[in-house]
């Protein structure tokens, strides 16, 4: 048996040795969705470098918990996440076993966004798993409302200031840069918008709450009978007669989903089905927090004009 | 309350700024938007702060349940303290302790605060088909209908240097501590350790609980070479750590030592008479990532420890595992495919001269749809006390998901022992899970 500890003791010291030095002078920041990268990267700058672990173009529910992910990790200085359990299947192990303790929950290196956003569906009665796949802590879904876009924004500015107080100045100047940047944009999504306020929609998962709330659309109905349980034939013929009788003409549904059930519904009901980006980097053209509004503000209010 | 009493002044403020921008018309419209703004910003910062101070206050309150309410109810910006469900513990979460920020799980109410993720999840069997096994086979029949295993996890963090992992399964005939462990995670130089009782990291299937296996049952290698059905599971420490490597290669080290006892009746395997007598286990894992897609795992294992025939007799055993996956992300909850192989070699020294056995298996499943998966395995193994007695066997199996905690798993199974008895068999499952929301298996 020695020879097979004292084996293993030199590969663990020769572990520790030759393990790379100290960090970089960037505050290294992991983020777990691409949303947060985004909005981290505008108030960090070249302060920081920064990663997201899961694609803009995969559902954030179902990432897998990689190795590969844990060698981010391991030197994250900092890791953001959207929090209220949307990554409950995914994050929590790999947190365990990066073996670094400044990104541990409770620790200062580990930053729960949604403390700063407005959060909705916050259930107010019982639940249970016969609601599907609920959360029980609220709608996880929430950076797609712009002003929660700024909020967000503020909250990892000042976290980035604690870390790193030399560079504060750096962070609240690039803050209000994005503010500027991001008023300037919100009026122009809002003149888009405006002439939809009141518009029903159907979505296929509750993905879109906040961005409904935002800019005044009525979401009346998803294609999932219930959060992460598929589409079925009984609901989907439900939900096909409820959008004939209340003229819902527009299906919004993520890129991660298959279509063929939304563009059956879309068949019967005339209603235009649209692939929005629920993330930044979900397409080529939404490679930031502002051309992911853009894409689906654009597509939106082409499929409203298009549709009465 | 004194936060809620700052909302309800915000409010009037905003409320105020109104009625003010009514009667002067000539107010600057912008200037005044951006005000009701600020505050909505400042409404919604509090409403955080208030989720966090929640979340804090449950943190600290005694465990007995008499701590004061949350309060949630007077303003209704958190989460309503949730009647237990029917299993009691649905959204009891883990909780930052002495952080500011949110975590795992919602702590719906002081009582059950601290509180671990409590989750159960039961595991029915159901067998058909004739499987004469002689007693000395290591894989024996299911019974015709069984509550094959109801496991209870309790998970939670320990304080900021630790989390804890427990598993009770409870069987028809009895109680087993499958698992119980503390996992230090705050460890300098990037060491990962464990203490407790825990699955081996030898190769890959003995690391996974009877509800994450891709089968309803274990590998005959597994039933043959490496300790049965609970595998080598002991008591002892682990320590792991991520070793340099080069860009984008994962490369991890697993040193375990543990008290020497793994195996059941039909799968003996270490057995420890002595204080001295302890086992160990090395695990060398190196990972790669492919394409975003694709990823390629590769393990090589180490295992050493003394055999039911007496402290001075050894079973060594040696194992390579590979798993290749692909799940394209773009389609990741209707696609995927695995393919996965183990081989060990097992040297096992008894009277007159020691036995060298070799045993592997070869599995693929794929996804088909968002809730239908096919698979099949091919088995070959040696018995360990005897090289010349071989047993190999095939499966093909199709599993249902109604939910992501839900699934039904039909596995039609051939056996031939090597007595010469060949075993037609068809297995049916139903597992179902309750609680917490564990992690998804990778």
């Amino acid at each position: 048996m020695k020879p097979t500890l004292l084996k293993m003791l030199f590969v663990l010291l020769a572990g520790v040795l030759l393990a790379p030095g100290a960090a970089a002078k960037k505050l290294n920041v992991v983020t777990s969705t691409t949303d947060m990268a985004a909005l981290a990267q505008e108030v960090g700058g070249d302060k920081i470098s920064v990663e997201s672990l899961a694609k803009g173009y995969q559902d954030p529910h179902f990432v897998e918990a990689k190795p590969s992910f844990l060698l981010k990790l391991r030197h994250a200085d900092l890791l953001i996440s959207v929090g209220l359990q949307l990554e409950i299947g995914w994050l929590p192990p790999l947190i365990t076993q990066c073996g670094n303790g400044r990104i541990q929950p409770g620790a200062g290196g580990y930053l729960d966004a949604s403390q700063f956003a407005q959060i909705l569906d916050i259930p107010t009665g019982p639940i249970s798993r016969a609601l599907g796949d609920v959360h029980p802590l609220g709608n996880p879904h929430y950076w797609l409302d712009p002003d929660n876009g700024r909020r967000i924004a503020k909250g990892i500015a000042a976290k980035l200031s604690e870390m790193d107080p030399a560079d504060q100045a750096y962070f609240q100047q690039r803050l209000a840069d994005f503010e500027k940047r991001l008023s300037e944009a919100e009026k122009r999504w809002e003149a888009q918008m405006a002439p939809f306020r009141g518009r029903k929609i159907v979505t296929y998962h509750n993905s879109w709450p906040n961005f409904a709330h935002h800019y005044g659309l009525d979401v009346v109905g998803y294609v999932e009978p219930r959060p992460g349980i598929p589409p079925t034939p009984g609901h989907t013929f439900q939900l096909i007669q409820m959008m004939k009788r209340e003229n819902v003409k527009v299906l919004i549904m993520e890129p991660y989903f298959d279509s063929k059930t939304p563009n059956s519904i879309g068949a019967a009901t005339g209603a235009k089905v649209l692939v929005l980006m629920p993330s930044v980097g979900g397409d080529k053209a939404s490679t930031d927090y502002f051309k992911l509004f853009d894409y689906d503000i654009g597509l939106l209010t082409q499929a409203f004009n298009a549709t009465k | 309350m004194r936060t809620i009493s700052i909302i309800a002044l915000l409010l009037s403020l905003c409320g105020g700024a109104w009625a003010q921008a009514g009667a002067t018309p000539a107010a600057d419209d912008s200037a005044l938007q951006q005000k009701v703004r600020d505050l909505e910003d400042r409404i919604i910062a509090l409403e955080g702060e208030l989720r966090s101070m929640k979340q804090q206050q449950a943190a600290q309150a005694p465990p007995n349940g008499t701590a004061a309410p949350t309060g949630a109810a007077g303003i209704g910006t958190g989460p309503t303290p949730a009647p237990a469900s029917s299993n009691g513990v649905l959204g009891v979460g883990i909780l930052a302790q002495g952080g500011p920020a949110p975590t795992y799980g919602g702590a719906q109410s002081n009582a059950k605060a601290l509180n671990p993720d409590i989750s159960a999840i039961g595991d029915f069997i159901g067998s058909a088909g004739g499987n004469s096994a002689s007693p000395f086979a290591g894989l024996q029949p299911f019974p015709a209908l069984s509550m094959h295993e109801a496991e209870l996890g309790f998970q939670s963090i320990v304080d900021p240097y630790a989390r804890a992992d427990v598993f009770l399964s409870f069987g028809e005939e009895g109680v087993d501590l499958e698992e119980g462990y503390i996992t230090f995670t705050a460890l300098p130089a990037g060491f990962v350790a464990k203490a407790g009782k825990m699955r081996a990291a030898f190769g890959k299937v003995n690391t996974l609980h009877n509800h994450v296996l891709p089968w309803i049952d274990r590998p005959l290698m597994t039933y043959n070479l490496v300790g049965g059905e609970d595998g080598i599971d002991d008591a002892g420490f682990s320590v792991q750590r991520i070793l340099p490597a080069p860009k984008g290669i994962f490369l991890e080290a697993t040193g375990q030592v543990f008290r020497g006892d793994s195996g059941d009746a039909f799968s003996p395997l270490f057995s420890s008479s002595r204080h001295s007598d302890v086992s160990t286990v090395a695990h060398l894992r190196g990972y790669g990532d492919i394409n975003e897609s694709t990823n390629l795992d590769l393990g090589l294992s180490y295992s050493r420890g003394h055999n039911n025939v007496g402290s001075d007799f050894l079973t060594n055993l040696y194992g390579f595992d590979a798993t290749l996956r692909w799940k394209p992300l773009r389609r990741a909850i209707y696609h995927s495919f695995v393919a996965r192989t183990e081989a060990v070699w097992s040297q096992r020294q008894q009277l007159p001269f020691t036995q060298r056995s070799f045993g592997m298996y070869a599995s693929a499943d794929y996804q088909l749809g968002r809730r239908w998966f096919i698979g099949g395995r091919y088995d070959y193994a040696r018995r360990p006390s005897d090289q010349n007695l071989l047993d190999r066997g095939g499966s093909a199996l199709l599993t249902y998901w109604p939910s992501e905690f839900a699934q039904i798993r039909g596995q039609f199974r051939r056996t031939q022992y090597a007595e010469g008895n060949d075993a037609n068999e068809l297995l049916m499952q139903v597992q179902f899970s309750i609680g917490a929301h564990g992690a998804h298996p990778f």
